[in-house]
């Protein structure tokens, strides 16, 4: 089963180098790693936190909208592509299991996702480094970020092959996906807003509200990476609401996520006849 | 010895569409059996049926004694399908030792598989830059791997020039003579160059011939045609002595049923020196196909 996966994950890797992917998402996290350090160079000695932790704060804010993203134009291709190119019922006339098919790609997809992350956050974290002497007491927050930033690109790629699985044709695929995109990283929470001023402080903000961050992979991951630090937590928008909620909630959220969204591409993969 | 692959009353539909209809057949060991049919005969759908690729209606399929489709039975058979696809990023190589992994065998003896096929010269240039001939070798080349037990090739000479076709038979000839089971298909009885034991022929998703060619022959009973030479100035008289037959440019064609070849045949050499040649043609591929495959109305 293992070689079979790791086969899977090595041809997918080669295919996403050959196809540009990996230049692609490793440029793009770079780009806006920059921009943000940049734009975020004022001093922030009245603040009364290192360099790092602000630049974390502001990369927390991207990866929530940039790793879903990466991760759903990676993955809408994934098996729509092998149904229109025709590739997939040799594929699967193979000894091979649809889960280890999934798992391979994801297994690539995953390491695409993580060098490009790994590329963003590093040189921001550099930046960091060179302008503040006392940025090093950020990395824990870094480091939480990069494995939290990679569950949840796991999450967005699961559910990018299980809408790649329903569309079977990659135009239709790419649609769900942009929509998925909107959906669950812009309108989720302008939605939410909106019922929480309209609420005025009242039950749905009490009750409904919290469980609606978490339930959201995008929020509970920037609930967590806030919550975390808290040296942060001053800087940043959904504050009252992030500390009103439990770490582990958040943190069970995002480890939760990525195995649910597996298991939802699974389950739509299975439903393709070839 | 046990059949490897084993079909009896076989029906599938499409929607209201009957794609095949109480099918049955067995495919024995070692043995290579050619499945004709015209274009929407059924062919492609009973080869996914038989790769557990599609589900069936009613019958019964057992593939190297299992279920189409399990893992026993995956383990075992092998697919070509019709226009094979492969990733144009990939190179041929690398394709074939994904699917060396798959199978769980050295993917460095990729090479070795190519050179079989004879496409060792293009092995390290993407598939995308492939020409279609070259695709169905790659396919070719995937079906052989790890020794299978049955090879479903659909359509597999599509595509090839008579030269690789050959070669392509020879290939078969040497996996058939190991014991390995093949099954193709094909639209044309000339395609398939008699270089199988048996023939199956699907007209409209039902069995409508099966049997080596000399059974089909047989079966069709159709006519056989004979030109006859006359030498200068004896035509009018063979004519004469010959009724039904037609004068076309010189010669004297007329046909006759198998069974009356024989004796017609004497009565022309009687005429001893007045004939200078006589062609025997019995039915042509082409005819006896079109005899069973158009037979349903097609
Ligand atoms: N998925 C499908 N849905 C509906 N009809 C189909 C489907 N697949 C095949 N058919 C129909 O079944 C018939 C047999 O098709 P096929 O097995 O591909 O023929 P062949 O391979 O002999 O040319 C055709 O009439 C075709 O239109
Ligand atoms: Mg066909």
């Amino acid at each position: 089963m293992m070689t079979r996966i790791l086969a899977t994950a090595g041809t997918e890797f080669r295919i996403a180098l050959r196809n540009r992917w990996v230049a692609i998402a490793v440029v793009l996290m770079a780009l806006f790693s920059l921009v943000l350090s940049a734009a975020g160079s004022a001093p922030t000695g009245d603040l009364g936190v290192d360099r790092l932790s602000v630049t974390v704060a502001s990369l927390t804010s991207l990866a929530v909208y940039l790793v879903p993203l990466v991760a759903l134009l990676m993955s809408f291709d994934a098996i729509a592509g092998e149904v229109e190119r025709g590739t997939l019922p040799l594929l699967l006339t193979y000894p091979v299991g649809r889960v280890e098919i999934l798992l391979g790609k994801l297994l690539a997809h995953l390491a695409v996702l993580t060098l490009a992350v790994a590329v963003g956050y590093g040189l921001a974290a550099l930046a960091a480094f060179w302008a503040d002497g006392d940025a090093l007491s950020g990395l824990p927050a870094l480091l939480r970020l990069t494995w939290t930033s990679i569950l949840l690109g796991a999450t967005f790629l699961g559910a990018g092959y299980a809408l790649s699985s329903l569309a079977r044709r990659p135009s239709g695929a790419a649609g769900l996906a942009m929509g998925l995109w909107l959906g669950a990283v812009v309108l989720y929470d302008l939605g939410l807003l909106a019922a929480v001023v309209a609420d005025n402080g009242g039950w749905f903000t009490t009750s409904v509200f919290p469980f609606a961050l978490l339930a959201n992979p995008a929020d509970a991951f920037r609930l967590f990476n806030l919550a975390a630090s808290e040296a942060t937590a001053a800087a940043a928008g959904v504050a009252g609401a992030a500390n009103s909620i439990p770490l582990w909630q958040s943190a069970a959220s995002v480890l939760l996520w990525p195995l649910l969204a597996l298991a939802l591409a699974t389950a739509a993969f299975r439903k393709v006849s070839p | 010895m046990t059949s490897t692959l084993t079909i009896s009353n076989l029906t599938k539909t499409f929607d209201s569409f009957t794609a095949l209809d109480a099918v049955s057949l067995s495919v024995a060991p070692g043995a290579r059996v050619a499945l004709l049919g015209h274009n929407g005969a059924g062919k492609s759908t009973m080869m996914k049926i038989i790769l557990g690729l599609i589900p069936y209606d009613s019958g019964e399929v057992t593939v190297c004694g299992a279920q189409p489709g399990s893992a026993q039975a995956r383990a075992q058979v092998a697919y070509l399908p019709e226009n094979a696809a492969f990733h144009p990023a990939l190179t041929g190589l690398e394709q074939i030792g994904h699917y060396l992994s798959l199978r769980g065998e050295n993917p460095r003896l990729a090479m070795e598989l190519l050179e079989r096929v004879g496409l060792h010269g293009a092995a390290r240039r993407r598939i995308g830059t492939y020409s279609k001939g070259m695709r169905q070798r790659v396919g070719l080349a995937q079906a052989l791997i790890g020794k299978p037990r049955l090879l479903v090739l659909d359509e597999p000479t599509s595509g090839l020039d008579p030269v690789s076709r050959r070669d392509f038979y020879a290939l078969l000839d040497g996996l058939a003579a190991e014991g390995a089971s093949i099954l193709l298909s094909s639209h044309a009885l000339t395609e398939v160059e008699a270089r199988t034991d048996r023939i199956l022929i699907l007209s409209g998703g039902r069995m409508v011939a099966s049997g080596s060619l000399a059974d089909l022959r047989q079966g069709a009973a159709l006519p056989v045609a004979l030109h006859v030479t006359a030498r200068n100035g004896y035509a009018s008289d063979i004519a004469a002595a010959l009724p039904g037959a037609i004068r076309v440019d010189g010669e004297l064609r007329l046909t006759c049923a198998q069974e009356d070849k024989l004796p017609l045949l004497a009565r022309i050499t009687g005429f001893g020196d007045k004939v200078a040649d006589i062609e025997v043609l019995p039915p042509s591929l082409e005819d006896i196909y079109s005899h069973f495959s158009r037979r349903d109305g097609q």
